[in-house]
């Protein structure tokens, strides 16, 4: 223990504490000026300093997808982004998708198709979904699936995810037919 | 994570600078596995170097008729730019194999090229490992060995490189543009990640004064005939146990040049000249693909665990250059091996 101590010590004395940064962030559609430090996260300082706590700190390493957001329109993982690398960006969470009181055409679809059991990585889903469909490159469900795999849900809440992503790219149609194929 | 300090680069040769001035620094871009590695404490840079807004974001035709890919191109752009989709499919499809939609929509060009292996023993701050801590050991032989590699492998080091858009790049024989104080020099894929041999700790043969400025694909892709095979635990987002990249050129019933390149099998992307030169020339059957995956097999070595690897590969190999040699790549979307 005396040994670590003195380590942290030393560690201290090589790297001193640096200074932190201003930065201007748009947070749907807000424009807010925060202070950090160099290794606050996006997250961080989503969840910590700006109060916007629905967007969720799962793994913290990139494997799970429940902090993702969108970063001038792209879905990103906040936890893996230095939010002093952002100065200026655009940044929606999930708090941003409803229009006033209409919620977004994804949240009223993982309403409609019950798309979550505890909910946890459910605002990653929706975040991640409005990526995709922004990104226009899935038009099978074989495609969503892939290119929602970096989003994990413990739960097992997948075929209805899908089917909630296939309502709103595809229409109503097309998940009738989905669902009488099941 | 550590405290650690932030600048950021305004030109190239500021960057040079910077990092030529403060060993202990490290470039950012993408973040994706340097934050990670930071999180886990495995790497403790003094300061943060941020390139991200540095020009190396295009992607545009080179003077020898092949494409430049600027650093900082990210890799879902890369994967779905319609000159890659057009004249490099082998490298998109290796791209989308890979990582998460959003992992690459982070994710730099050059930064694929540094990412750092992601053996559990590298990673786990309390067991040796020599590629973290050089002299300390290897806990991975002898240890649980599942994901390690069978080729090129030293007594100090059985890590995998874990890229999938390197594997591509390889067989492609791209090029790697780098810029230090030394000036810029372009350096052939083959040469730039190195096998552990007695400094596994060292990655590639990068300087530590240069950052990579572009990537360069020669005019020759192999869309007409390729196949990027990922064989893994899990059907997506997972990384390879064993993947092959192939190209091949065909002039009727003969194969004219055949370019393969394994990945989750080595310290870099792995080719085998004596395999491509006894598939060139051959018959696009079944016979050539076994007798050129009996030539790069010949060379590897299992470590208990990972001996399946010897016998996946061997198949992957054939079924890969099978998949290349009818016009029917493997698909990244519908996971069935055709």
């Amino acid at each position: 223990m005396a040994q670590r101590s003195s380590a942290a010590r030393k560690q201290q004395e090589r790297f001193p504490t640096p200074a932190k940064i201003a930065i201007t962030l748009h947070v749907n559609g807000v424009e807010r000026k925060l202070t950090v430090a160099p290794w606050t996260t996006l997250l961080d300082a989503l969840r910590l300093y700006l109060d916007l706590t629905g967007t969720k700190k799962g793994c913290d390493h990139g494997q799970c997808g429940a902090c993702t957001v969108l970063l001038d329109g792209r879905r990103i993982n906040s936890c893996m982004t230095l939010a002093v690398m952002k100065d200026g960006a655009q940044v929606t969470t999930v708090e941003g998708l409803a229009q006033g009181n209409k919620l977004h055409p994804l949240q009223q679809a993982f309403m409609d198709h019950d798309a979550f059991q505890c909910g946890y990585c459910t605002p990653g889903q929706i975040c991640s979904a409005v990526g995709l469909v922004a990104e226009g490159r899935a038009r099978t469900p074989d495609e969503i699936r892939e290119l929602m795999s970096g989003n994990i849900c413990r739960c097992g809440a997948y075929p209805k995810i899908v089917a909630a992503i296939e309502q709103v790219m595809f229409g109503n149609a097309a998940q009738r037919a989905g669902d009488m194929g099941q | 994570m550590n405290n650690f300090g932030y600048t950021r680069a305004s030109d190239v040769p500021d960057a040079v600078r910077q990092i030529a001035a403060d060993p202990a620094a490290k470039f950012i871009a993408g973040g994706t596995n340097i934050i990670d590695l930071m999180k886990e404490n495995v790497t403790r840079p003094s300061r943060l170097i941020d390139i991200t807004h540095l020009p190396l974001n295009r992607i545009e035709d080179a003077q020898d008729g092949g494409l430049r890919i600027g650093a900082l191109v990210p890799n879902s752009d890369l994967a779905y730019h319609p000159q890659i989709a057009a004249r490099y499919p082998l490298l998109g499809s290796a791209i989308l194999a890979g990582a998460s939609a959003q992992l690459r929509n982070m994710a730099s060009t050059g930064g694929n090229l540094l990412q750092r292996t992601r053996c559990l023993y590298f990673y786990d701050m309390t067991t040796p490992c020599n590629k973290r801590e050089p002299g300390t050991g290897c806990s991975a032989i002898g240890g649980v060995n599942r994901m390690h590699a069978i080729f090129g492998t030293s007594e100090h080091c059985i890590a995998t490189h874990p890229s999938d858009m390197c594997v591509a790049l390889a067989a492609l024989e791209a090029r790697v543009l780098a810029t230090g104080r030394d000036g810029e020099r372009s350096i052939a894929f083959a040469d730039f990640h190195r096998l552990p041999g007695d400094a596994p700790h060292v990655d590639t043969n990068l300087r530590a004064d240069e950052i990579i400025t572009a990537v360069e694909l020669p005019p020759k892709g192999f869309a007409g005939h390729y196949s990027y095979l990922k064989i893994r635990d899990r059907l997506s987002y997972a990384f390879a146990l064993v993947s092959v990249a192939v190209g091949l050129e065909l002039e009727g019933d003969t194969i004219r040049e055949a370019r393969l390149a394994l990945g989750g099998v080595a310290h870099k992307p792995w080719r085998n000249p004596d395999a491509e030169a006894r598939l060139a020339g051959a018959p696009p059957t079944r016979e050539s693909f076994s007798a050129a995956a009996e030539i790069v097999l010949r060379s590897a070595r299992g470590f208990g665990h990972n001996d399946f690897k010897i016998e996946l590969a061997r198949r992957a190999i054939v079924r890969a250059l099978t998949q290349a040699a009818r016009g029917t790549p493997q698909s990244q979307a519908d996971k069935r091996i055709a």
